[in-house]
C-alpha cells in the first residue's frame, strides 16, 4: 500500500488507477490511502460540468481539456454515467468523445458509474478527486450524469460549476425553476449555432437579472463540436474562480464543502455500525410487520449503539 | 461487497462496424458489469492506455477488418509492457478458424465467433477474471 501511495504522489498512472479502484469500491486499504494523500490535496482546481443528457457535456469537456493542455495544465477527468437500476451494470461512454487525449500523459480520464447514488455523481467521487489532486493534476474536471432538475451535488464539490444548456429543451418557465438552474457559476449555451440559441441566452439573462448573488454567473455561447467559444468559456471559468477568491465567499464555500464531506463519513460510519448490530434485522422485521414504528426502531437501534435515544 | 467486474469493449482497426461491440456491451451491462465503450477506430496504444487508466479487469476486442492477427496480439504485448499483463483479453469478430490457435498462443484468452451467444461471453468473463 505504501508503494501505491508513493507511486500515486509521484503521478504514476498505474498507481493512481489502482488507488482509484480501491477507493471507488471501498476495498481494504482505502482509509490508509486517503489518510496518506489528504495532506497533499487542495491544489487542484475543481471544475464541475453538468447539464441535461445530450447537451454536449462530454464533447465540451473534450475541448476544455484540449484548451487546458495548450496552457500547459495537467488534467484529471471523472466522467460519471448512470448505473442500471435493474442489473446494477452500466455502459460508461463519455470517453468516446475524449479519446484524442488517450495517449497524452498529462490527461487521466476515469469513468465512474453512479451505482444508484443520487445527486448526479458516484458515491465516492469526492475521494477520487482527492487522489487526482494528490497526484498533481492542475485541474480536475467532474462531468456529472445527464441531469434533470434536482441533481445538484456537484455544486457542493466544485470550485466552478458549468451548467451546459442547449436550445429547444423547454420554455422560459423551465429556466425559472429551482434546482440545476440555480447552481450555475457559468452557463455554457452549447449548440449555439442552432435555432433558439438567442432566445435561450435572452431568457437566461432575464433570469439572472433577478439573481441577488454577489458573483453572478456569466453566459458563454459554444459550439463544442467545432471548438467555438471554448477559449472564452475557459477564461470565464477561471475568472469566476478569481472573483470567488476576491469576494471573501471562499471561506464559507470551503467550510460547507468540508462539512458535507464530514457528514458523508458520519453517515457511512453510523450506518455501518447500526446495520452491524445484532438486533438490526429484528428491528427491520418488526417495522415491516407494522409492530413497531420506524421512529421507535431508530431509537432502539441508537440505544444499541450506546447513543442517547433522543438522537 | 464484491467488486463490480469492469470491462473495456474496444474496436481496434479501421472497420466501422460496431453493432456487435454494442450488443456485447449491452449484454454485459445487463449482466451487472460496468462497461467502458470507446468507439470505433482505436489504436492498440489507445486501448491499452484506456484500460490502464480505467483499471479494467478485462478487454473485449472486436475486429471485422481482418487485421486481428496483427492488432489483438499487439494489445496483449502492450499490456505486458505496461505491467498490466493480468488483464483478461478476449476477442470477437469475423475470424477464420485457422487463426484462432495463433491468437490464443499470443495471449488472447478466448475468441467468440459470429453466432456465439452473449451468455457464453458473460460466463467466460465471470469464470476468468481475477477480482480482488
Amino acid at each position: 500500500m505504501e508503494a501505491l501511495v508513493t507511486g500515486l504522489l509521484a503521478g504514476k498512472v498505474r498507481s493512481l488507477a489502482k488507488a482509484i479502484t480501491i477507493v471507488e469500491n471501498d476495498l481494504p486499504g482505502k482509509r490508509e490511502i486517503l489518510q496518506s494523500v489528504y495532506p497533499r490535496t487542495g491544489n487542484a482546481y475543481l471544475l464541475g460540468i453538468t447539464g441535461p443528457p445530450g447537451a454536449g457535456k462530454s464533447t465540451l469537456t473534450d475541448k476544455v481539456i484540449a484548451h487546458l493542455r495548450a496552457q500547459g495544465k495537467t488534467v484529471g477527468v471523472i466522467a460519471v454515467d448512470p448505473s442500471s437500476p435493474f442489473s446494477g451494470g452500466a455502459i460508461l461512454g463519455d470517453r468516446i468523445r475524449m479519446q484524442q487525449h488517450a495517449l497524452d500523459d498529462g490527461v487521466f480520464i476515469r469513468s465512474m458509474a453512479t451505482r444508484s447514488h443520487l445527486g448526479g455523481l458516484a458515491k465516492n467521487t469526492v475521494d477520487v478527486i482527492h487522489l487526482f489532486d494528490a497526484a498533481g493534476k492542475d485541474v480536475v474536471i467532474i462531468e456529472t450524469v445527464g441531469v434533470g432538475q434536482d441533481e445538484v451535488d456537484i455544486v457542493r464539490i466544485a470550485q466552478t460549476t458549468v451548467v451546459v444548456m442547449v436550445p429547444g429543451l423547454g420554455d422560459s418557465i423551465q429556466i425559472s425553476k429551482a434546482g440545476v438552474m440555480e447552481i450555475a457559476d457559468v452557463f455554457a449555451v452549447n449548440k449555439a449555432d442552432r435555432d433558439g440559441a438567442d432566445k435561450l441566452v435572452n431568457e437566461l439573462k432575464a433570469m439572472l437579472e433577478m439573481v441577488k448573488a454577489e458573483v453572478k454567473p456569466e453566459i458563454f455561447r459554444t459550439v463544442a463540436t467545432d471548438g467555438i467559444g471554448i477559449e472564452e468559456l475557459v477564461a470565464g471559468i477561471f475568472a469566476h474562480g478569481r472573483r470567488v477568491e476576491e469576494s471573501g465567499l471562499v471561506a464559507e464555500k470551503r467550510f460547507r464543502q468540508a462539512e458535507n464531506e464530514l457528514k458523508a463519513y458520519i453517515y457511512d460510519m453510523i450506518m455501518e455500525r447500526i446495520t452491524g448490530l445484532d438486533g438490526y434485522d429484528d428491528v427491520v422485521r418488526q417495522v415491516a410487520a407494522k409492530k413497531m414504528t420506524p421512529m421507535t426502531g431508530v431509537e432502539k437501534l441508537f440505544s444499541g449503539l450506546g447513543l442517547p435515544e433522543e438522537a | 461487497m464484491s467488486k463490480k467486474i469492469k470491462v473495456l469493449i474496444a474496436k481496434p482497426g479501421l472497420d466501422g462496424h460496431d453493432r456487435g461491440a454494442k450488443v456485447v456491451s449491452r449484454a454485459l451491462r445487463d449482466a451487472g458489469m460496468e462497461v467502458i465503450y470507446t468507439g470505433i477506430r482505436q489504436t492498440p496504444e489507445q486501448i491499452v492506455a484506456t484500460a490502464i487508466q480505467e483499471d479494467v479487469d478485462s478487454i473485449g476486442l472486436s475486429c471485422l477488418s481482418g487485421a486481428h492477427n496483427k492488432l489483438f496480439p499487439k494489445v496483449v504485448d502492450l499490456l505486458k509492457e505496461k505491467g498490466a499483463g493480468d488483464v483478461l483479453v478476449f476477442g470477437g469478430g469475423i475470424i477464420p478458424d485457422e487463426d484462432i490457435p495463433g491468437l490464443k498462443a499470443a495471449g488472447i484468452a478466448e475468441i467468440f465467433l459470429p453466432g456465439a451467444s452473449t451468455e457464453e461471453t458473460i460466463e467466460f468473463i465471470r469464470q476468468n477474471v481475477k477480482t480482488a
